[in-house]
Protein backbone atom coordinates (compact mmCIF):
# COMPACT_ATOMS: atom_id res chain seq x y z
CA UNK A 1 0.00 0.00 0.00
CA UNK A 2 1.38 3.55 -1.28
CA UNK A 3 1.80 5.84 1.99
CA UNK A 4 -0.04 9.47 1.21
CA UNK A 5 1.89 12.18 2.21
CA UNK A 6 1.97 13.69 5.91
CA UNK A 7 1.70 17.55 6.50
CA UNK A 8 2.28 18.84 10.02
CA UNK A 9 1.48 22.46 10.51
CA UNK A 10 3.92 24.03 12.82
CA UNK A 11 3.94 27.03 15.48
CA UNK A 12 6.40 28.91 17.02
CA UNK A 13 6.09 31.59 19.62
CA UNK A 14 8.50 31.05 22.54
CA UNK A 15 10.38 34.07 22.19
CA UNK A 16 9.99 37.28 20.05
CA UNK A 17 8.57 35.60 16.57
CA UNK A 18 5.66 34.86 15.60
CA UNK A 19 5.97 31.89 13.33
CA UNK A 20 3.79 29.28 11.71
CA UNK A 21 4.75 26.66 8.68
CA UNK A 22 3.31 23.83 7.11
CA UNK A 23 6.35 20.76 6.18
CA UNK A 24 5.40 17.72 4.26
CA UNK A 25 6.89 14.35 5.08
CA UNK A 26 9.04 16.18 8.01
CA UNK A 27 11.32 16.54 5.11
CA UNK A 28 9.98 19.25 2.39
CA UNK A 29 9.31 22.79 3.71
CA UNK A 30 5.73 23.80 2.13
CA UNK A 31 4.90 27.37 3.45
CA UNK A 32 6.93 29.40 6.36
CA UNK A 33 6.19 32.81 7.81
CA UNK A 34 7.62 34.47 10.50
CA UNK A 35 6.08 37.95 12.09
CA UNK A 36 9.42 39.26 13.78
CA UNK A 37 9.36 41.96 16.56
CA UNK A 38 12.82 42.62 16.51
CA UNK A 39 11.91 46.22 15.87
CA UNK A 40 9.46 46.67 18.46
CA UNK A 41 12.00 45.25 21.16
CA UNK A 42 15.34 47.03 20.09
CA UNK A 43 14.40 50.26 22.01
CA UNK A 44 14.69 48.49 24.76
CA UNK A 45 18.07 46.93 24.34
CA UNK A 46 16.42 43.18 24.36
CA UNK A 47 13.45 41.30 24.32
CA UNK A 48 11.04 42.09 26.80
CA UNK A 49 8.89 39.38 27.69
CA UNK A 50 5.41 41.26 28.48
CA UNK A 51 5.49 42.67 25.32
CA UNK A 52 6.65 39.48 23.33
CA UNK A 53 3.34 38.01 24.47
CA UNK A 54 1.33 40.91 23.17
CA UNK A 55 2.63 41.09 19.74
CA UNK A 56 2.00 37.02 19.95
CA UNK A 57 -1.72 37.63 20.30
CA UNK A 58 -1.84 40.82 17.65
CA UNK A 59 -0.03 38.20 15.04
CA UNK A 60 -0.96 35.29 15.69
CA UNK A 61 -4.19 34.49 13.10
CA UNK A 62 -2.65 36.13 10.82
CA UNK A 63 0.12 34.91 10.65
CA UNK A 64 -1.82 31.46 10.28
CA UNK A 65 -3.83 32.77 7.23
CA UNK A 66 -1.02 34.02 5.48
CA UNK A 67 0.70 30.48 5.79
CA UNK A 68 -2.58 28.43 4.66
CA UNK A 69 -2.93 30.99 1.72
CA UNK A 70 1.37 30.36 0.80
CA UNK A 71 0.58 27.00 0.69
CA UNK A 72 -2.60 27.15 -1.13
CA UNK A 73 -3.65 24.50 1.80
CA UNK A 74 -7.29 24.40 4.14
CA UNK A 75 -7.37 22.91 7.75
CA UNK A 76 -8.73 20.06 6.22
CA UNK A 77 -5.15 19.19 4.13
CA UNK A 78 -3.57 18.90 7.96
CA UNK A 79 -2.56 15.83 9.16
CA UNK A 80 -0.91 17.32 12.60
CA UNK A 81 -0.51 20.57 15.04
CA UNK A 82 3.13 20.92 16.52
CA UNK A 83 3.81 23.45 18.88
CA UNK A 84 6.24 24.59 20.61
CA UNK A 85 6.15 23.33 24.60
CA UNK A 86 9.12 24.40 25.92
CA UNK A 87 11.33 25.77 26.82
CA UNK A 88 11.19 29.54 26.66
CA UNK A 89 9.34 32.97 27.49
CA UNK A 90 6.33 31.66 29.81
CA UNK A 91 3.89 34.11 28.30
CA UNK A 92 5.17 33.57 24.61
CA UNK A 93 4.71 30.08 24.82
CA UNK A 94 1.46 30.43 26.19
CA UNK A 95 -0.14 31.81 23.02
CA UNK A 96 1.31 29.54 20.47
CA UNK A 97 0.06 26.95 23.00
CA UNK A 98 -3.38 28.14 23.44
CA UNK A 99 -3.90 28.72 19.71
CA UNK A 100 -2.25 25.02 18.60
CA UNK A 101 -5.14 23.63 20.87
CA UNK A 102 -8.04 25.70 19.42
CA UNK A 103 -6.66 24.86 15.65
CA UNK A 104 -6.69 20.96 16.82
CA UNK A 105 -9.82 21.27 19.00
CA UNK A 106 -11.45 22.61 15.83
CA UNK A 107 -10.67 20.54 13.44
CA UNK A 108 -10.31 17.36 15.66
CA UNK A 109 -6.96 16.84 14.77
CA UNK A 110 -3.92 15.83 16.29
CA UNK A 111 -1.74 17.60 18.82
CA UNK A 112 2.27 16.93 19.14
CA UNK A 113 4.45 19.68 22.24
CA UNK A 114 7.93 20.08 20.41
CA UNK A 115 10.75 20.84 22.39
CA UNK A 116 12.36 23.77 21.15
CA UNK A 117 15.72 22.79 20.72
CA UNK A 118 14.50 19.44 19.29
CA UNK A 119 13.06 22.03 16.63
CA UNK A 120 16.36 23.53 15.92
CA UNK A 121 17.94 19.89 14.97
CA UNK A 122 15.41 18.63 13.24
CA UNK A 123 15.65 22.12 10.99
CA UNK A 124 18.37 20.79 9.15
CA UNK A 125 16.34 17.65 8.00
CA UNK A 126 14.40 20.11 5.65
CA UNK A 127 18.21 20.32 3.41
CA UNK A 128 19.38 17.15 4.42
CA UNK A 129 18.16 13.13 5.65
CA UNK A 130 19.60 12.62 9.34
CA UNK A 131 22.67 9.88 9.36
CA UNK A 132 22.87 8.53 12.84
CA UNK A 133 24.32 8.41 15.00
CA UNK A 134 24.90 12.32 15.24
CA UNK A 135 26.35 14.86 16.77
CA UNK A 136 23.73 18.58 17.48
CA UNK A 137 25.66 21.65 18.24
CA UNK A 138 23.20 23.84 19.52
CA UNK A 139 24.53 27.39 19.82
CA UNK A 140 22.00 30.11 20.31
CA UNK A 141 21.02 33.22 22.88
CA UNK A 142 20.07 30.71 25.49
CA UNK A 143 21.95 27.64 24.06
CA UNK A 144 25.38 26.08 24.02
CA UNK A 145 24.88 22.30 23.99
CA UNK A 146 26.05 19.15 22.32
CA UNK A 147 23.52 16.74 21.73
CA UNK A 148 24.28 13.12 20.51
CA UNK A 149 21.10 11.12 18.50
CA UNK A 150 21.09 7.21 18.34
CA UNK A 151 17.84 7.70 15.94
CA UNK A 152 14.86 9.54 15.95
CA UNK A 153 13.61 11.57 18.55
CA UNK A 154 16.45 10.44 20.96
CA UNK A 155 18.52 13.16 22.44
CA UNK A 156 21.07 12.82 24.73
CA UNK A 157 22.96 16.01 25.82
CA UNK A 158 26.39 15.09 26.04
CA UNK A 159 27.50 18.75 26.86
CA UNK A 160 26.43 21.69 27.79
CA UNK A 161 27.22 25.65 29.27
CA UNK A 162 27.50 25.95 33.09
CA UNK A 163 27.04 29.74 32.71
CA UNK A 164 25.78 31.86 29.73
CA UNK A 165 24.68 30.53 26.52
CA UNK A 166 27.30 31.51 23.46
CA UNK A 167 25.10 33.99 21.74
CA UNK A 168 24.61 35.82 25.40
CA UNK A 169 27.96 36.32 25.58
CA UNK A 170 27.77 37.64 21.86
CA UNK A 171 25.27 40.32 23.10
CA UNK A 172 27.03 41.21 26.18
CA UNK A 173 30.24 41.87 24.70
CA UNK A 174 28.23 43.86 22.08
CA UNK A 175 26.66 45.90 24.58
CA UNK A 176 30.11 46.39 26.38
CA UNK A 177 31.53 47.64 22.68
CA UNK A 178 28.17 49.98 22.01
CA UNK A 179 26.77 47.75 19.05
CA UNK A 180 23.39 47.97 18.55
CA UNK A 181 20.77 45.12 19.51
CA UNK A 182 21.09 42.57 18.77
CA UNK A 183 24.82 42.20 18.83
CA UNK A 184 25.95 38.81 17.81
CA UNK A 185 25.77 39.45 13.74
CA UNK A 186 27.43 42.75 14.63
CA UNK A 187 30.16 41.64 16.37
CA UNK A 188 30.73 38.81 13.59
CA UNK A 189 30.68 41.77 10.96
CA UNK A 190 33.37 43.51 12.45
CA UNK A 191 35.35 40.45 13.70
CA UNK A 192 36.25 40.00 9.87
CA UNK A 193 37.38 43.54 9.42
CA UNK A 194 39.81 42.96 12.56
CA UNK A 195 42.65 40.70 13.37
CA UNK A 196 42.55 38.61 16.55
CA UNK A 197 45.75 40.46 18.86
CA UNK A 198 44.41 40.24 22.06
CA UNK A 199 44.90 36.61 23.49
CA UNK A 200 41.69 36.05 25.73
CA UNK A 201 41.22 33.18 27.30
CA UNK A 202 39.60 29.97 26.46
CA UNK A 203 37.71 27.82 28.71
CA UNK A 204 38.33 24.00 28.66
CA UNK A 205 37.29 22.97 31.84
CA UNK A 206 39.24 20.18 31.88
CA UNK A 207 40.31 16.95 29.90
CA UNK A 208 37.42 15.51 28.17
CA UNK A 209 34.54 17.67 29.39
CA UNK A 210 32.38 18.16 26.72
CA UNK A 211 30.49 21.45 28.98
CA UNK A 212 31.12 24.91 28.01
CA UNK A 213 31.76 28.21 29.81
CA UNK A 214 31.61 31.58 28.65
CA UNK A 215 31.19 34.05 31.34
CA UNK A 216 35.32 34.12 32.18
CA UNK A 217 35.72 35.22 28.41
CA UNK A 218 32.68 37.71 28.71
CA UNK A 219 34.79 39.59 31.88
CA UNK A 220 37.93 38.77 30.52
CA UNK A 221 36.78 41.18 27.76
CA UNK A 222 35.28 43.76 30.12
CA UNK A 223 38.62 43.79 32.40
CA UNK A 224 40.87 44.05 29.13
CA UNK A 225 39.04 47.52 27.75
CA UNK A 226 38.86 48.76 31.40
CA UNK A 227 42.36 48.21 31.90
CA UNK A 228 43.33 49.80 28.45
CA UNK A 229 41.08 52.79 29.28
CA UNK A 230 43.14 53.40 32.68
CA UNK A 231 46.29 53.11 30.54
CA UNK A 232 45.59 55.46 27.70
CA UNK A 233 45.51 52.56 25.14
CA UNK A 234 42.84 51.97 22.95
CA UNK A 235 41.73 49.41 20.84
CA UNK A 236 40.31 48.52 17.78
CA UNK A 237 36.74 47.61 18.38
CA UNK A 238 36.83 45.61 15.07
CA UNK A 239 40.33 43.58 16.96
CA UNK A 240 38.73 42.96 20.17
CA UNK A 241 35.52 41.04 18.59
CA UNK A 242 37.54 39.42 16.07
CA UNK A 243 40.08 38.28 19.36
CA UNK A 244 36.46 37.45 21.39
CA UNK A 245 34.73 35.35 17.94
CA UNK A 246 38.28 34.12 17.95
CA UNK A 247 38.06 32.53 21.44
CA UNK A 248 34.57 31.09 21.29
CA UNK A 249 34.99 29.34 18.04
CA UNK A 250 38.14 28.06 18.66
CA UNK A 251 35.77 26.23 22.39
CA UNK A 252 33.37 25.72 20.05
CA UNK A 253 34.80 24.05 17.10
CA UNK A 254 37.24 22.25 19.03
CA UNK A 255 35.04 20.10 21.62
CA UNK A 256 32.45 19.38 18.77
CA UNK A 257 35.22 18.01 17.14
CA UNK A 258 36.73 16.25 19.86
CA UNK A 259 33.05 14.44 20.69
CA UNK A 260 32.70 13.57 17.13
CA UNK A 261 35.80 11.53 17.02
CA UNK A 262 34.90 10.11 20.69
CA UNK A 263 31.48 9.28 19.73
CA UNK A 264 32.23 8.01 16.04
CA UNK A 265 28.77 9.96 14.61
CA UNK A 266 28.61 9.79 10.72
CA UNK A 267 27.12 13.62 10.81
CA UNK A 268 27.79 16.74 12.64
CA UNK A 269 24.96 19.25 12.49
CA UNK A 270 25.19 23.02 13.82
CA UNK A 271 21.67 24.34 14.72
CA UNK A 272 20.37 27.71 16.00
CA UNK A 273 20.94 31.83 15.79
CA UNK A 274 24.33 31.41 16.29
CA UNK A 275 24.85 28.74 13.55
CA UNK A 276 24.19 32.16 11.14
CA UNK A 277 27.94 33.41 12.63
CA UNK A 278 30.16 33.54 9.24
CA UNK A 279 32.97 32.78 11.66
CA UNK A 280 31.83 29.54 13.14
CA UNK A 281 30.57 28.32 9.90
CA UNK A 282 33.92 28.72 8.39
CA UNK A 283 36.17 27.12 11.22
CA UNK A 284 33.64 24.30 11.37
CA UNK A 285 33.99 23.95 7.65
CA UNK A 286 37.74 23.65 7.66
CA UNK A 287 37.90 21.49 10.96
CA UNK A 288 35.73 18.96 9.17
CA UNK A 289 36.43 19.25 5.49
CA UNK A 290 39.16 16.10 5.65
CA UNK A 291 37.42 14.18 7.85
CA UNK A 292 36.29 11.23 5.92
CA UNK A 293 32.31 9.34 6.44
CA UNK A 294 31.75 12.60 8.58
CA UNK A 295 29.26 15.02 6.92
CA UNK A 296 29.03 18.65 8.18
CA UNK A 297 25.37 20.22 7.74
CA UNK A 298 24.97 23.95 8.38
CA UNK A 299 21.20 25.05 8.00
CA UNK A 300 20.72 28.12 5.47
CA UNK A 301 20.35 31.13 7.78
CA UNK A 302 16.74 31.25 7.01
CA UNK A 303 16.74 28.54 9.32
CA UNK A 304 19.27 29.06 11.91
CA UNK A 305 17.05 31.70 13.52
CA UNK A 306 13.85 30.94 15.27
CA UNK A 307 11.08 29.43 13.19
CA UNK A 308 8.46 27.28 12.73
CA UNK A 309 9.20 24.98 9.95
CA UNK A 310 11.86 23.83 12.61
CA UNK A 311 9.04 23.01 14.87
CA UNK A 312 6.82 21.29 12.41
CA UNK A 313 9.54 18.74 10.70
CA UNK A 314 10.74 17.82 14.89
CA UNK A 315 7.05 17.64 15.37
CA UNK A 316 6.61 15.30 11.98
CA UNK A 317 9.18 12.75 13.38
CA UNK A 318 6.84 13.07 17.20
CA UNK A 319 3.78 12.63 15.61
CA UNK A 320 4.89 9.37 13.90
CA UNK A 321 6.33 7.60 16.82
CA UNK A 322 3.14 8.25 18.28
CA UNK A 323 3.59 11.42 20.84
CA UNK A 324 0.06 13.31 21.54
CA UNK A 325 -0.53 16.18 23.64
CA UNK A 326 -3.69 16.67 25.48
CA UNK A 327 -5.99 19.47 25.92
CA UNK A 328 -3.95 20.15 29.07
CA UNK A 329 -1.05 20.76 26.99
CA UNK A 330 0.80 23.79 28.90
CA UNK A 331 3.40 26.01 28.27
CA UNK A 332 6.82 24.78 29.99
CA UNK A 333 8.81 27.43 30.09
CA UNK A 334 12.12 25.23 31.84
CA UNK A 335 11.37 21.99 29.85
CA UNK A 336 14.56 20.01 28.97
CA UNK A 337 15.39 18.16 26.58
CA UNK A 338 16.09 14.90 28.51
CA UNK A 339 12.56 15.16 30.36
CA UNK A 340 10.92 15.84 26.66
CA UNK A 341 12.84 12.87 24.70
CA UNK A 342 11.64 10.48 28.32
CA UNK A 343 7.39 12.03 27.34
CA UNK A 344 4.99 8.97 27.37
CA UNK A 345 3.27 8.50 24.16
CA UNK A 346 -0.12 8.36 25.70
CA UNK A 347 -3.12 9.25 23.38
CA UNK A 348 -5.86 12.61 24.03
CA UNK B 1 -27.57 30.62 17.52
CA UNK B 2 -24.89 28.50 19.51
CA UNK B 3 -22.36 30.50 21.20
CA UNK B 4 -19.46 29.84 22.95
CA UNK B 5 -18.29 31.70 25.85
CA UNK B 6 -14.96 31.93 27.33
CA UNK B 7 -13.81 33.56 30.24
CA UNK B 8 -10.22 33.30 31.83
CA UNK B 9 -9.58 37.04 32.12
CA UNK B 10 -9.30 36.77 36.28
CA UNK B 11 -9.08 34.13 39.03
CA UNK B 12 -12.56 32.92 37.82
CA UNK B 13 -12.40 30.70 34.51
CA UNK B 14 -16.24 30.27 33.03
CA UNK B 15 -16.91 28.60 30.09
CA UNK B 16 -20.45 28.20 28.62
CA UNK B 17 -22.62 27.31 25.68
CA UNK B 18 -25.97 29.26 24.90
CA UNK B 19 -28.34 28.06 22.14
CA UNK B 20 -30.94 31.36 21.13
CA UNK B 21 -31.61 32.44 24.75
CA UNK B 22 -31.18 29.28 26.88
CA UNK B 23 -27.73 28.54 28.28
CA UNK B 24 -27.21 25.18 27.72
CA UNK B 25 -23.90 24.55 29.98
CA UNK B 26 -22.02 26.28 32.21
CA UNK B 27 -18.40 25.64 33.93
CA UNK B 28 -16.83 27.53 36.31
CA UNK B 29 -13.88 27.34 39.01
CA UNK B 30 -12.49 29.55 41.02
CA UNK B 31 -9.04 28.53 41.96
CA UNK B 32 -5.71 29.49 41.61
CA UNK B 33 -4.53 27.11 38.81
CA UNK B 34 -3.04 27.09 35.52
CA UNK B 35 -6.06 28.33 32.92
CA UNK B 36 -3.87 27.55 30.15
CA UNK B 37 -4.28 23.69 31.98
CA UNK B 38 -7.82 24.03 32.48
CA UNK B 39 -9.69 25.87 29.83
CA UNK B 40 -9.74 23.43 26.49
CA UNK B 41 -10.76 20.62 28.49
CA UNK B 42 -12.98 22.86 30.41
CA UNK B 43 -14.42 23.37 26.46
CA UNK B 44 -14.28 19.73 25.60
CA UNK B 45 -16.40 18.79 28.48
CA UNK B 46 -18.94 21.03 27.97
CA UNK B 47 -19.62 20.13 24.08
CA UNK B 48 -19.20 16.38 25.03
CA UNK B 49 -21.92 16.82 27.49
CA UNK B 50 -24.61 18.35 25.19
CA UNK B 51 -23.59 16.46 22.23
CA UNK B 52 -21.94 19.24 20.27
CA UNK B 53 -19.56 19.57 17.60
CA UNK B 54 -16.98 22.52 16.54
CA UNK B 55 -19.07 22.93 13.55
CA UNK B 56 -22.47 23.28 15.08
CA UNK B 57 -20.58 27.27 17.01
CA UNK B 58 -21.81 29.99 15.13
CA UNK B 59 -20.61 32.20 17.27
CA UNK B 60 -17.60 32.87 19.65
CA UNK B 61 -17.90 35.30 23.00
CA UNK B 62 -14.67 36.08 24.92
CA UNK B 63 -14.26 37.91 27.87
CA UNK B 64 -11.58 40.51 26.62
CA UNK B 65 -10.18 42.11 29.41
CA UNK B 66 -9.14 43.77 32.02
CA UNK B 67 -7.86 41.20 34.19
CA UNK B 68 -4.38 39.14 34.62
CA UNK B 69 -2.53 40.08 31.18
CA UNK B 70 -1.42 35.60 31.03
CA UNK B 71 -5.56 35.28 31.88
CA UNK B 72 -6.68 37.45 28.78
CA UNK B 73 -4.58 36.25 26.31
CA UNK B 74 -5.18 32.55 27.12
CA UNK B 75 -8.86 33.41 26.50
CA UNK B 76 -8.20 35.79 23.51
CA UNK B 77 -5.90 33.57 21.62
CA UNK B 78 -8.10 30.53 22.31
CA UNK B 79 -11.44 32.79 21.03
CA UNK B 80 -9.79 34.79 18.05
CA UNK B 81 -8.30 30.81 17.00
CA UNK B 82 -11.17 29.27 16.98
CA UNK B 83 -13.34 31.91 15.57
CA UNK B 84 -10.45 32.46 12.74
CA UNK B 85 -10.58 28.82 11.78
CA UNK B 86 -14.37 27.92 11.88
CA UNK B 87 -14.97 31.10 10.10
CA UNK B 88 -17.14 31.97 12.73
CA UNK B 89 -17.69 35.89 14.46
CA UNK B 90 -15.79 36.38 17.49
CA UNK B 91 -17.51 39.11 20.16
CA UNK B 92 -15.39 40.21 22.87
CA UNK B 93 -17.02 41.34 26.05
CA UNK B 94 -15.49 43.42 28.46
CA UNK B 95 -14.81 41.42 32.01
CA UNK B 96 -16.03 44.66 34.19
CA UNK B 97 -19.54 44.49 32.34
CA UNK B 98 -19.44 40.56 33.24
CA UNK B 99 -19.07 41.25 36.76
CA UNK B 100 -21.78 44.12 36.48
CA UNK B 101 -24.79 42.04 34.58
CA UNK B 102 -24.55 40.12 38.42
CA UNK B 103 -26.45 43.55 39.25
CA UNK B 104 -28.68 44.72 36.85
CA UNK B 105 -31.57 44.13 39.30
CA UNK B 106 -29.74 46.98 41.13
CA UNK B 107 -32.08 50.19 41.28
CA UNK B 108 -28.92 52.93 41.36
CA UNK B 109 -25.51 52.39 40.02
CA UNK B 110 -23.28 49.41 39.84
CA UNK B 111 -19.58 49.43 40.14
CA UNK B 112 -17.60 46.25 38.85
CA UNK B 113 -14.19 46.30 39.62
CA UNK B 114 -10.38 43.94 40.04
CA UNK B 115 -7.83 44.68 41.93
CA UNK B 116 -4.96 46.08 40.46
CA UNK B 117 -2.44 46.36 42.67
CA UNK B 118 -0.62 49.32 45.26
CA UNK B 119 -4.28 50.81 46.30
CA UNK B 120 -5.52 51.09 42.19
CA UNK B 121 -8.55 48.83 40.59
CA UNK B 122 -9.41 48.31 37.00
CA UNK B 123 -12.65 49.65 37.12
CA UNK B 124 -15.74 51.42 35.81
CA UNK B 125 -19.49 52.70 36.45
CA UNK B 126 -22.60 51.54 34.80
CA UNK B 127 -26.67 53.19 35.37
CA UNK B 128 -29.17 50.16 36.23
CA UNK B 129 -32.81 50.96 35.12
CA UNK B 130 -35.37 48.38 34.81
CA UNK B 131 -33.09 45.64 34.42
CA UNK B 132 -30.50 47.27 31.71
CA UNK B 133 -26.90 48.49 32.56
CA UNK B 134 -25.85 51.66 30.66
CA UNK B 135 -22.06 52.87 30.75
CA UNK B 136 -21.85 56.02 32.43
CA UNK B 137 -17.62 56.40 32.34
CA UNK B 138 -14.97 54.83 30.79
CA UNK B 139 -13.17 52.12 31.97
CA UNK B 140 -9.87 53.24 33.92
CA UNK B 141 -6.86 51.79 35.90
CA UNK B 142 -6.66 54.34 38.65
CA UNK B 143 -5.97 54.79 42.78
CA UNK B 144 -9.37 52.92 44.40
CA UNK B 145 -9.82 56.80 46.29
CA UNK B 146 -9.60 58.88 43.36
CA UNK B 147 -12.67 56.72 41.39
CA UNK B 148 -14.56 56.75 44.81
CA UNK B 149 -14.34 60.78 44.78
CA UNK B 150 -15.13 60.99 41.22
CA UNK B 151 -18.42 58.50 41.49
CA UNK B 152 -19.35 60.37 44.74
CA UNK B 153 -21.42 63.06 42.79
CA UNK B 154 -23.83 60.25 41.55
CA UNK B 155 -27.01 61.02 44.09
CA UNK B 156 -27.65 57.15 44.32
CA UNK B 157 -26.74 54.27 45.54
CA UNK B 158 -23.70 52.06 44.14
CA UNK B 159 -23.43 48.59 44.49
CA UNK B 160 -20.09 47.56 44.55
CA UNK B 161 -18.79 44.24 42.93
CA UNK B 162 -15.79 42.52 43.11
CA UNK B 163 -14.18 38.98 44.47
CA UNK B 164 -11.65 41.44 46.04
CA UNK B 165 -14.55 43.32 47.76
CA UNK B 166 -13.07 42.51 51.47
CA UNK B 167 -9.94 44.09 50.78
CA UNK B 168 -11.35 47.17 49.64
CA UNK B 169 -14.70 47.69 51.48
CA UNK B 170 -13.31 49.70 54.14
CA UNK B 171 -11.93 52.26 52.58
CA UNK B 172 -15.23 52.48 50.11
CA UNK B 173 -17.43 52.66 52.79
CA UNK B 174 -15.10 55.30 55.20
CA UNK B 175 -15.35 57.40 52.24
CA UNK B 176 -19.23 57.08 50.80
CA UNK B 177 -20.46 55.26 53.67
CA UNK B 178 -24.42 54.80 53.02
CA UNK B 179 -24.35 55.67 49.28
CA UNK B 180 -22.05 52.40 49.19
CA UNK B 181 -23.99 48.76 48.96
CA UNK B 182 -21.49 45.97 49.80
CA UNK B 183 -23.55 42.64 49.28
CA UNK B 184 -21.73 39.93 51.20
CA UNK B 185 -22.85 36.86 49.21
CA UNK B 186 -20.24 35.39 47.51
CA UNK B 187 -21.55 34.42 44.21
CA UNK B 188 -22.99 37.89 43.06
CA UNK B 189 -18.90 38.80 42.84
CA UNK B 190 -18.20 35.99 40.51
CA UNK B 191 -18.42 36.18 37.02
CA UNK B 192 -21.01 34.23 34.91
CA UNK B 193 -19.70 33.07 31.14
CA UNK B 194 -23.51 32.36 30.25
CA UNK B 195 -24.19 36.68 30.75
CA UNK B 196 -21.04 36.83 27.92
CA UNK B 197 -23.02 34.65 25.60
CA UNK B 198 -26.08 36.45 26.33
CA UNK B 199 -24.43 39.84 25.80
CA UNK B 200 -22.88 38.41 22.93
CA UNK B 201 -25.72 37.36 20.28
CA UNK B 202 -26.38 40.86 20.14
CA UNK B 203 -23.36 42.56 20.01
CA UNK B 204 -21.10 43.16 16.92
CA UNK B 205 -18.16 41.03 16.14
CA UNK B 206 -15.19 42.26 16.09
CA UNK B 207 -11.99 41.49 13.33
CA UNK B 208 -10.77 38.63 14.72
CA UNK B 209 -7.11 39.52 12.99
CA UNK B 210 -7.72 42.95 14.97
CA UNK B 211 -9.16 41.90 18.30
CA UNK B 212 -6.44 42.57 21.24
CA UNK B 213 -7.15 42.29 24.80
CA UNK B 214 -8.28 45.56 26.81
CA UNK B 215 -5.27 45.36 29.25
CA UNK B 216 -6.09 48.81 30.08
CA UNK B 217 -2.06 49.50 31.31
CA UNK B 218 0.56 49.52 29.45
CA UNK B 219 3.27 46.94 30.07
CA UNK B 220 6.06 47.92 32.26
CA UNK B 221 8.71 48.30 30.31
CA UNK B 222 6.45 50.63 27.36
CA UNK B 223 5.25 53.10 30.42
CA UNK B 224 9.00 53.27 31.57
CA UNK B 225 10.04 54.02 28.16
CA UNK B 226 7.58 56.80 27.11
CA UNK B 227 8.58 58.77 30.31
CA UNK B 228 12.05 58.66 29.25
CA UNK B 229 10.79 59.68 25.64
CA UNK B 230 9.28 62.72 27.52
CA UNK B 231 12.10 63.44 29.90
CA UNK B 232 14.56 63.83 26.48
CA UNK B 233 11.71 66.22 24.66
CA UNK B 234 11.81 68.05 27.70
CA UNK B 235 15.89 68.17 27.76
CA UNK B 236 15.61 69.26 23.96
ZN1 LIG C 1 15.75 29.31 19.22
Amino acid sequence: MEKTAQYVLGIETSCDETAVAIVKDGKELIANVVASQIESHKRFGGVVPEIASRHHVEQVTMVLEETLNQANMSMDDIDAIAVTEGPGLVGALLVGVNAAKALAFAHQKPLVGVHHIAGHIYANRLEQEFEFPLLSLVVSGGHTELILMEEHGSFDVIGETRDDAAGEAYDKVARTLKLPYPGGPHIDQLAHQGEATIDFPRSWLGEGSFDFSFSGLKSSVINTLHNAKQKGITYKDEDIAASFQASVVDVLATKTYKAAKQYNVNQVIVAGGVAANKGLRERLNDQFSEEEGMSLLIPPLSLCTDNAAMIAAAGSIAYEQGHRAGWDLNGNPSLTLEKYARRSTATN
Amino acid sequence: MNVLAIDTSNQALGVALVRENEVIAEYSTNVKRNHSVQLMPAIDHLMKETNMTPQDLDRIAVANGPGSFTGVRIGLTTAKTLAWSLSIPVVAISSLEVIARNGHFFDGYVCPFFDARRGMVYTSLYASENGDLVPVEDEVNMLLTDWIERVRSYEKPILFLSSQLSIHQPVIKEQLGNQAVCPQDLPVHLPRAGEIAKLAISREPSSVHELTPNYLRLAEAESKWLAAQQEKQKDE
